[in-house]
């Protein structure tokens, strides 16, 4: 037997005996008080719950349910009554009565009661509602006989109390009591259905016909036939609705004021009276009526019996009860096994076997290994891949972790307070911070917590993985060392000046321009006030002071040793001077005086037309020594060859010379015998040859070819070289032709000097540069040298030693080393060998002039300051 | 006749280029698409020589791939399962918006899975050639294994990153290959050399997941990188096994413990479980020998003979050696506050036996209580049972020692002491130009002797008694001036020996004149001051500098800038050290001060 049936039987018995109880109980306390009885009667009438139960005080769970069910039951009654009543009725009237019954009507009632407890039976029976106690054919033998007599006592009790209501109350009041009761018996129906069994047992049959003394249930049960309308359409009729004959059905009779006020003083009911709109009968109203109406307006729930709050009862769990909730039998397919079923099953076994289909375990199965990634020996085959595409470029690797990184990083790497402040001051732009992350010090690993940035910066990798443009780049592997020049060291290359030694301090304003004589022994000096000073170069003792009256520009000793001359620029003058100084230079000096104190013969210092000049169209040179043109007009235009009066004789001055405009640049003829002179913006006529011997001057160009800043003389052959702002142009003065032109690449260029060889070339430039070019080599510069942080003024080469010097605006002067090898296939070796300070800046000048003494490696320096400085 | 005129940019840089924009039209892909393969098969735009002719005369700058790539893209067989694969996200778009979830499942579950072990190999032609693009793989795996289920990453590919990482990190342990460690805010960094090739990966500290603002982070192109990248790691691992002789995929050896463990309910999970731990050895293939040692083969670099470099090269090979078994026979207990991956993955890989708290993760072997424990790695201050038996140190020690090569002394890593810096074993120490913090300068050379160590010596006195202290110090002060003067003395002494030797002559001179004024005598070399020369030196070399030749003259400046900026730089931390050692020192001192004052008044 299944679990849920045991238990609906166990429920079955306790429920038989509680009711036996029940019915015990009623007969001890129920006997005297009718009248409790009937009030009860009333008061749960409405409710149409079991009224033993409510006498006995009785509220537990069961009870609700069976009056749950017996709700269900009333419904079903009500529906039957309208249809199966006749039939019912007639069947009833085989059954028994009981002896006791002397009101027909009672009788009929009870009939009626027997007859619907006996139906209810049979509906129980087959009904799926689920009753309560339904089979007394359980129970044993004695306790029915106990039982039978318990509800005869019963019965007994209730028709007393019937006949005494009966007198009191009207009609309608007992009609409710009636229904009640059959409530009140179909409640216990088992009760009953003992009692007519017993009566069955016992009594005879009476055959009587229910409906002789007519059919009074219709009075009786006056129902509103015409439904929901409003009544005052009756108003004026005597009746209200048809019966189902076709019958009118009579209003009760109509009170008039009197009647109502009369029935108002006599009838103690009057008050609770109400009047049925639908049938227009008096109701009066029952107590429980009265207390419903009570609790209503109170807006309390209607029945005061309902617990809201009582214990909440699971009755449909899967605990098996003692007394199953259903207890009908399962229908035999539920124990047979299911054919269609039976075949759905073995076409899936079948399919499994197959193996179409799969388990859901084996598809998990199947799924994961899908998803799982088998491996294997992928580098032992040696098939090789396709390959294809451009050159691979791995990307380069990310350079690895610093000290800073660390998460205990040593001191110095933590970030101090300004350091802070920038790195918050670069809050928006974190890229241009010196880290990506902050270095902070953790006192132990466990205070370490995850880098915020760590997937960005895996993602930002990435990035660069598929999107950064890669190419090869050549990375040099070379000290910075490496890229200067492997040079020998100074210290290799001495002598050199290395220090100052002397200062030369006299004038009182720029020096110009400086010389030694040829022995070496004094220095002639001019400067922008207007002297020329002769010193003594070991002691610097100034020996001589000639007052020029013009800022000396250019001052040079003659290269000739047996004269006793200095060539000095004083304004538009080139003046000679026998500067007398020294024992030594004594008879030098009065040889000097002897051959320059008588004038040359005249034909000689005449010059000769200049028809020669304008023969020679393509040649803008002439050249001195070989023809001897006439003096023209376009020279004595601007050359004058002056007399010298007697104080200028006192002062030394033996020739003067005087030009259209003023001197820049004077120099000597490695003889000794001519004199360069260049004329600023003198155009075309800017460089000017004077011969001394014969006191006569050319101007060896015809076309201005730039401006002129130096015109020199080679040191050994006949080539006279004349540095314009660009270039440099050599002439040959044999062949009267430009020889070459070279283009040392600076903007403006400043000074020059041939090298005593004569194949290289200096040039100093305003624009910094040191240039250096070898003749023999090309018309581009060998080398150009940036030792220079200003213009460079002087540049100059010494005459024995492979040095030169450099000075300008700088305050350095720079003396390099500069040797010259005789084969064509070495080149010069430059090295810069030291820098000396140059004295003090005077407005943007600070060295104008350079020379180095004729035998030992000393150097002089016109200064700006208004000294010389010998260095050595 | 005139020939046809040649077409611009058909030939040269012009034709080698394609901007990505063609190559997305001529491989017929959505961007999203080339994206993926892209990074799948490695390809990657080109820096142009000359971008203007490259980019066919127009102008801005543009995404440049190389002709060759995108033609080799062509014939790759990826590209129709992409193409295969819009067609079926087309089937499910439709099959959700008609609301046929059956189907969609049905396509969901047949979603077709894109092979790419062939581009695995055309990438890596050879097993090195793998290892040594494994930099990022590692690093971007190790991420992704902790790495939650998010959005555009497949819980599996975390899951699988896991599983891989892990079992490389067995493969390191059984190959030793383990270099160098550091611990970095970022993270921890290991250094590993497999066939020679040296690896560098980055492992997070715990927690690394945090959720990226969309705009930083785009999980989905990491994800499809991953997608690469396990296929490599797989593929790597399986080969490091295989030449390890260890069973793939890992298993214990010591198989399941049968009494126990017998009715396991998943006992994939449990092994996976215990593989994961690194605690135990994994199986060997049957047949191999445990412990095979191969035979050290000293292979050096035969190209250069220079004799040198062999015997620093040897000596390398004998210091690897030492390293390899720096752990062996040491037994650590991990306590639960330390990182456990980590040390259990160093430890092992140096030979050493490690276990931890039997709650704290699965997989222990030996129990806190063990007296062979050698050292208990703790990182908290304190801990109210000890063992004598053994060294309590904080994890650092651990990290040090693998730098260092030895087991450094335990005494400054001692529980609740104050570390020492942790340093970076990266740094190129041939390098010149490169900033050696003291300490590493001390690791280095063990006769440097830094100014620190003076106040460490008096602090283990001063535990000792108070008395002796001040006698030590004073000692110490006095040793200090001592030293301090001797080195005075010494550093002087090259000037003041030169101008003893000069004055010396001189009085022996004086005295000789006036014994005999007119002999000759011998000359005396002039010594040049190292000062001065050192400044003539300079001076040459500064006006040597302005002959460099002008061709190379911006590169040497630039070059100078940076040796300038370093050296700059390399002050500015001397400096910082200078003063931070300085400010210790004072506070050291005004503890002592304060201490004695104290005991003076009591």
């Amino acid at each position: 037997m299944p679990p849920f049936k045991a238990g609906l039987l166990k429920r079955k018995n306790v429920s038989q005996e509680s009711k036996n109880s029940d019915a015990e109980d009623k007969n001890t306390t129920s006997g005297d008080e009718d009248e409790e009885l009937v009030k009860g009667f009333l008061d749960e009438g409405d409710d149409a719950a079991d009224s033993e139960h409510e006498e006995d005080g009785h509220s537990d769970g069961e009870r609700d349910a069976s009056h749950c069910c017996l709700l269900a039951l009333e419904v079903l009654f009500e529906e039957h009554d309208s249809t199966l009543g006749d039939d019912e009725h007639e069947n009833e009237t085989s059954e028994p009565e009981s002896s006791d019954l002397t009101d027909s009507e009672e009788g009929e009632e009870t009939d009626e009661d027997e007859g619907d407890s006996s139906q209810d039976e049979e509906h129980v029976s087959s009904d799926s509602g689920a009753e309560t106690g339904l089979r007394p054919t359980t129970s044993s033998g004695e306790e029915t006989a106990g039982e039978k007599d318990d509800k005869k006592q019963n019965k007994q009790v209730t028709k007393k109390k019937n006949k005494q209501v009966i007198k009191k109350k009207n009609k309608q009041v007992t009609k409710m009591k009636q229904e009640k009761k059959r409530n009140n018996k179909t409640n216990s129906i088992e009760v009953m259905s003992a009692t007519i069994q017993e009566d069955r047992l016992t009594a005879p049959v009476q055959q009587k016909d229910e409906y002789e003394s007519g059919d009074t249930s219709d009075e009786e049960d006056r129902t509103n036939t015409v439904g929901d309308i409003p009544m005052w359409w009756y108003n004026e009729y005597p009746h209200i609705g048809y019966t189902l004959d076709g019958q009118r059905i009579i209003k009760p009779p109509q009170r008039d004021q009197i009647d109502e006020f009369l029935k108002k003083c006599s009838d103690p009911e009057f008050w609770r009276t109400v009047k049925d709109p639908q049938t227009g009968q008096d109701v009066v109203l029952a107590p429980s009526d009265l207390r419903l109406l009570e609790r209503l307006r109170a807006s309390r729930l209607p029945s005061d019996t309902h617990d809201e709050y009582e214990p909440w009862v699971e009755w449909f769990s899967r605990e098996v009860l003692a007394t199953p909730l259903r207890a009908f039998p399962d229908h035999k397919r539920s124990f047979l096994p299911s054919r269609s079923e039976q075949l759905a099953v073995s076409k899936l076994v079948h399919a499994l076997k197959m193996g179409w289909t799969k388990t859901r375990k084996e598809m998990a199965a199947e799924k994961r290994k899908k998803k799982e990634r088998a491996f294997y020996d992928l580098w032992s085959s040696s098939a090789t891949p396709a390959t294809g595409g451009a050159r691979v470029l791995p990307a380069p690797k990310r350079a690895l972790p610093g000290h800073a990184e660390s998460y205990n990083p040593p001191a110095e790497y933590l970030l101090d307070d300004k350091e802070m402040k920038e790195w918050d001051a670069l809050a928006e732009t974190p890229w241009k911070r010196k880290y990506t992350f902050l270095p902070q010090k953790h006192s132990c690993l466990r205070d370490v917590e995850a880098f915020p940035r760590f997937v960005r910066e895996r993602f930002l990798r990435c990035l660069d993985l598929y999107l950064a443009p890669r190419a090869l780049k050549m990375r040099l592997t070379i000290n910075a060392e490496d890229l200067v020049p492997k040079l020998p060291s100074p210290r290799d290359l001495q002598p050199f000046p290395t220090a100052e030694v002397l200062q030369f301090r006299g004038h009182t304003d720029v020096v110009r321009s400086c010389d030694f004589d040829p022995s070496g022994q004094y220095v002639v000096s001019g400067s922008e006030d207007g002297t020329l000073r002769v010193w003594e170069s070991s002691t610097g003792r100034c020996v001589r002071t000639v007052s020029l009256g013009a800022p000396v520009t250019r001052v040079s000793w003659s290269p000739s040793s047996s004269l006793c001359l200095v060539s000095a620029a004083a304004g538009p003058r080139a003046l000679l001077l026998n500067v007398q100084a020294g024992a030594g230079a004594h008879r030098a000096a009065r040889a000097t005086d002897r051959l320059l104190a008588e004038a040359p013969p005249q034909h000689d210092t005449r010059s000769e037309s200049p028809a020669s000049i304008h023969a020679s169209p393509p040649s803008r040179v002439s050249h001195p020594p070989r023809s001897l043109p006439p003096v023209d007009e376009r020279t004595s235009s601007c050359v004058e060859w002056e007399e010298v009066d007697a104080t200028q004789w006192a002062l030394g001055v033996r020739i003067s010379i005087k030009h259209f405009k003023p001197l820049t640049h004077l120099s000597w003829h490695a003889r000794g015998d001519y004199l360069a002179a260049t004329l600023s913006e003198g155009a075309s006529r800017s460089v000017v040859v004077h011969q001394l011997s014969r006191r006569r001057s050319q101007l060896p160009f015809r076309r201005a070819c730039g401006l002129v800043q130096a015109a020199v003389f080679h040191p050994r052959r006949p080539l006279l070289l004349v540095a314009t702002q660009r270039a440099v142009r050599i002439y040959d003065l044999v062949k009267q032709e430009l020889s070459r032109k070279l283009r040392p690449g600076a903007q403006w260029l400043s000074s020059l000097a041939v090298h005593p060889g004569g194949d290289h070339l200096l040039l100093g430039s305003y624009d910094r540069k040191l240039v250096w070019f070898d003749l023999e080599l090309s018309a581009r510069p060998y080398r150009t040298l940036r030792v220079h942080g200003g213009a460079v003024r002087a540049v100059a080469f010494h005459p024995r030693y492979p040095l030169f010097a450099s000075g300008g605006d700088d305050p350095y002067l720079v003396v390099c080393h500069g040797t010259v090898y005789n084969d064509l296939l070495t080149n010069p070796l430059l090295v810069p060998l030291k820098q000396l300070p140059a004295g003090e800046a005077a407005g943007a000048l600070r060295v104008l002039d350079l020379r180095w003494h004729p035998h030992q490696p000393w150097l002089l320096a016109a200064g700006a300051d208004s000294t010389l400085r010998l260095y050595s | 006749m005139v020939s046809k005129r040649k077409k611009k940019y058909s030939t040269g840089e012009g034709a080698q280029f394609m901007t990505r924009k063609a190559a997305l039209k001529k491989l017929q892909l959505s961007l999203k698409d080339f994206r993926r393969i892209c990074i799948l098969k490695g390809i990657y735009p080109r820096e142009p020589r000359n971008r203007k002719r490259a980019q066919k005369g127009a102008g801005g700058i543009k995404t440049l791939y190389h002709t060759k790539d995108i033609k080799f893209l062509l014939h790759e067989p990826i590209i129709w399962k992409l193409r295969e694969l819009k067609v079926f996200q087309q089937k499910i778009r439709k099959a959700r918006a008609m609301r046929e979830y059956g189907k969609m499942r049905k396509y969901f579950s047949d979603y077709p899975e894109i092979n790419i072990d062939h581009i695995v190999k055309e990438r890596y032609p050879t097993f090195v050639d793998a290892l040594r693009d494994l930099d990022d793989c590692l690093t971007l795996c190790f991420l992704f294994s902790t790495f939650p289920s998010l959005k555009r990453v497949p819980r599996d590919q975390s899951l699988l990153c896991r599983r891989l990482t892990v079992e490389f990190m067995h493969a390191i342990i059984a190959a030793k290959a383990l270099r160098k460690v550091f611990v970095s805010v970022k993270g921890y960094y290991y250094q590993a050399e497999i066939e020679g090739q040296t690896i560098t990966w980055i492992v997070p500290h715990h927690f690394s997941f945090k959720p990226q603002n969309k705009d930083e982070v785009d999980f989905k192109i990491m994800s499809t990188f991953v997608e690469f990248y396990i296929m490599v790691l797989g593929f790597v691992n399986f080969k490091l096994f295989h030449s390890l002789n260890l069973v793939y995929p890992p298993k214990l050896t010591a198989g399941l413990n049968s009494d126990a463990e017998k009715d396991l309910v998943d006992e994939k999970a449990y092994v996976a479980e215990r593989v994961a731990a690194m605690n135990m050895s994994i199986a060997r293939v049957a047949g191999s020998n445990e412990a095979e040692e191969l035979p050290d083969i000293d292979v050096f670099n035969t190209e250069d003979n220079d004799p040198e470099k062999m015997e620093e090269a040897k000596k390398e090979a004998e210091k690897i050696k030492v390293l390899k078994t720096m752990f062996k026979g040491l037994k650590f207990f991990i306590n639960r506050e330390v990182p456990r991956e980590p040390l259990v993955f160093i430890i092992r890989c140096f030979g050493g036996e490690v276990s931890w708290d039997r709650d704290h993760f699965v997989g222990a072997t030996f129990d806190e209580s063990d007296e062979s424990i050698a050292y208990q790695i703790v990182d908290r201050p304190s801990m109210d049972k000890q063992y004598l038996s053994r060294y309590y140190v904080q994890p650092q020690w651990v990290f040090d020692s693998v730098n260092a090569r030895t087991l450094l002394p335990i005494n400054k890593y001692l529980m609740g002491a104050v570390l020492p810096p942790h340093l970076s074993p990266f740094i190129d120490k041939t390098k010149d130009q490169v900033y050696m913090p003291p300490e590493q300068r001390a690791l280095n050379d063990p006769n440097f002797k830094p100014l620190d160590d003076e106040p460490s010596d008096e602090e283990i006195e001063e535990a000792s008694d108070e008395e002796k202290e001040e006698q030590s110090e004073q000692e110490d002060g006095e040793e200090a001036l001592a030293r301090q003067y001797k080195q005075e003395m010494e550093q002087d002494s090259p000037s003041e020996d030169d101008d003893d030797d000069d004055q010396d002559p001189d009085k022996k001179k004086a005295a000789k004149e006036k014994k005999k004024a007119m002999a000759v005598t011998t000359g005396v070399p002039v010594k040049e001051h190292p000062y001065k020369k050192e400044i003539e030196d300079k001076q040459a070399f500064r006006l040597r500098e302005k002959l460099v030749p002008k061709k190379h003259r911006n590169l040497y400046k630039s070059m100078k800038a940076g040796q300038e900026k370093r050296k700059k730089e390399i002050w500015l931390l001397r400096k910082k050290r200078r003063l931070h050692d300085e400010k210790v020192s004072e506070e050291k001192k005004a503890v002592k001060r304060k201490q004695k004052m104290q005991a003076l008044e009591a």
